[in-house]
This record gives C-alpha cells, structure tokens and sequence, in this order.
C-alpha cells in the first residue's frame, strides 16, 4: 500500500497509471513526475523503492497542486463567476450547462435525474 | 478557440475614448452602450455602464473581479419565468 499526497493509495499498477488515481495528476502529468523521478513508467507501484517514493512525493508535493487544494481552488474560481453576476456563473447557479450548450433535452449530467413536471392529464368525458 | 495575443484584448473603440476622457477629467456618470462584445479593461473599475441587452439598458457596475471579462456577460439577454402550467389541456 502506498501513500501519495494525503490519501490516495494506488496500487498493483503500472505506475503511470496508479499516479492517476491522484486528483489533479492524469497521464501526460504522471509521465512527466516519473521521468523526472528517473522511475520507468512501467514500473509497478510495488516495486518502487522508498527512495524512488519519497523522491516521486516531493516533486508532486512541489511542482503540482493536487486533491483538496486543486479542488477548493476549483471551487473559487467558480464562485467568482457568481459573485460577479456574469452569464457563466448565473448558469452554475443554476445548475445548467455553462458552455452554450443545448439544452432542449439531454445535459442530464448537469441537470440530475429527470424531474417529471404534472402529469398530462387524460380527457375526462 | 481563444483571440490571439497579437492583436491584444478587443475594446470598441469609441467606448475606450469615453472612458479615457472621464478618466482623465476624474468624472463618473453612466455610460451607455450597446458595445456587449467590449472586454472589461482595467481602466473601467469603478464605472458603471448601461449594457443593452436587447431591450433595456442593464446597469452594470464594474469591479476589479470582472476585468477580462465581455460587458454582455453581465446584461442577460433572456428572461426565463419558468414553464406555465397548462391548465386547460385535455377539456373540451
């Protein structure tokens, strides 16, 4: 079991792939750690020495923002576009798509689960 | 896709001028503009504009955080009151 940045524990895999499971970190990210670390990309995350961890936890702890960090940060930015009232925070706010997208149907990402608005009411007579 | 760097952050130009001026004079009053496409310069902190929005001149007041941002991001467009609930369907 290995601990990278705070919580996250990936194991078993190549360690490309394993640093993914960092928030903030993908593969073009992982790639460049690893190949500063000196560490093949092919290694397994168990089969990292302690040197090679603790060098792979230093460049992440400096070079990159990651987990709580990168997420409040997120958090910020988004806050700013609704505390100035623009179009792309009106749209956060309430909970459509910020990007022009449509929104005659689908983005059922942005908007949850479908909301089933009166029932149509049958012909009585 | 992103404007080129080159040619720098898109200002019409006749809006910029107006605000020189009461920059320059240590005046404010309202501006009114149609310019929505005009990115907030750092010169407009502390003005307020009257965007159009199509209908109706929405005042607008500027503050550090908007800088970068387009004037019609802030004078919505579309006034959406909700669905009516359809009352009548369904009789006849």
């Amino acid at each position: 079991m290995a601990r990278i940045a705070g919580v996250d524990i990936p194991d078993k895999k190549r360690g490309e792939i394993a640093l993914t499971y960092i928030y903030g970190i993908g593969r073009r990210s992982a790639q460049h750690i690893l190949s500063k670390a000196g560490v093949s990309w092919d290694k397994k995350v168990t089969e990292w020495s302690d040197d090679e961890s603790g060098l792979i936890r230093n460049i992440i702890a400096g070079e990159y923002r990651v987990e709580g960090v990168l997420k409040s940060e997120v958090q910020l930015n988004i806050k700013r576009l609704m505390d100035i009232g623009s179009y792309r925070g009106l749209r956060h706010r309430k909970g459509l798509p910020v990007r022009g997208q449509r929104t005659k149907n689908n983005t059922r990402t942005r908007k949850g689960k479908r909301k089933t608005v009166a029932n149509k009411k049958k012909a009585t007579k | 896709m992103g404007r080129s760097i080159k040619k720098g952050p898109y200002i019409d130009f006749r809006l910029d001028n107006k605000v020189q001026v009461m920059n320059n004079a240590g005046k404010k009053s309202v501006i009114k503009t149609w310019s929505r496409r005009s990115t907030i310069s750092p010169d407009f902190i502390g003005h307020t504009f009257a965007v159009h929005n199509g209908n109706k001149f929405i005042p607008v007041y500027v503050t550090e955080n908007m800088v970068g941002h387009k004037l019609g991001e802030f004078a919505p467009t579309r006034n959406f009151r909700g669905h009516v609930a359809k009352k009548d369907k369904g009789k006849r």
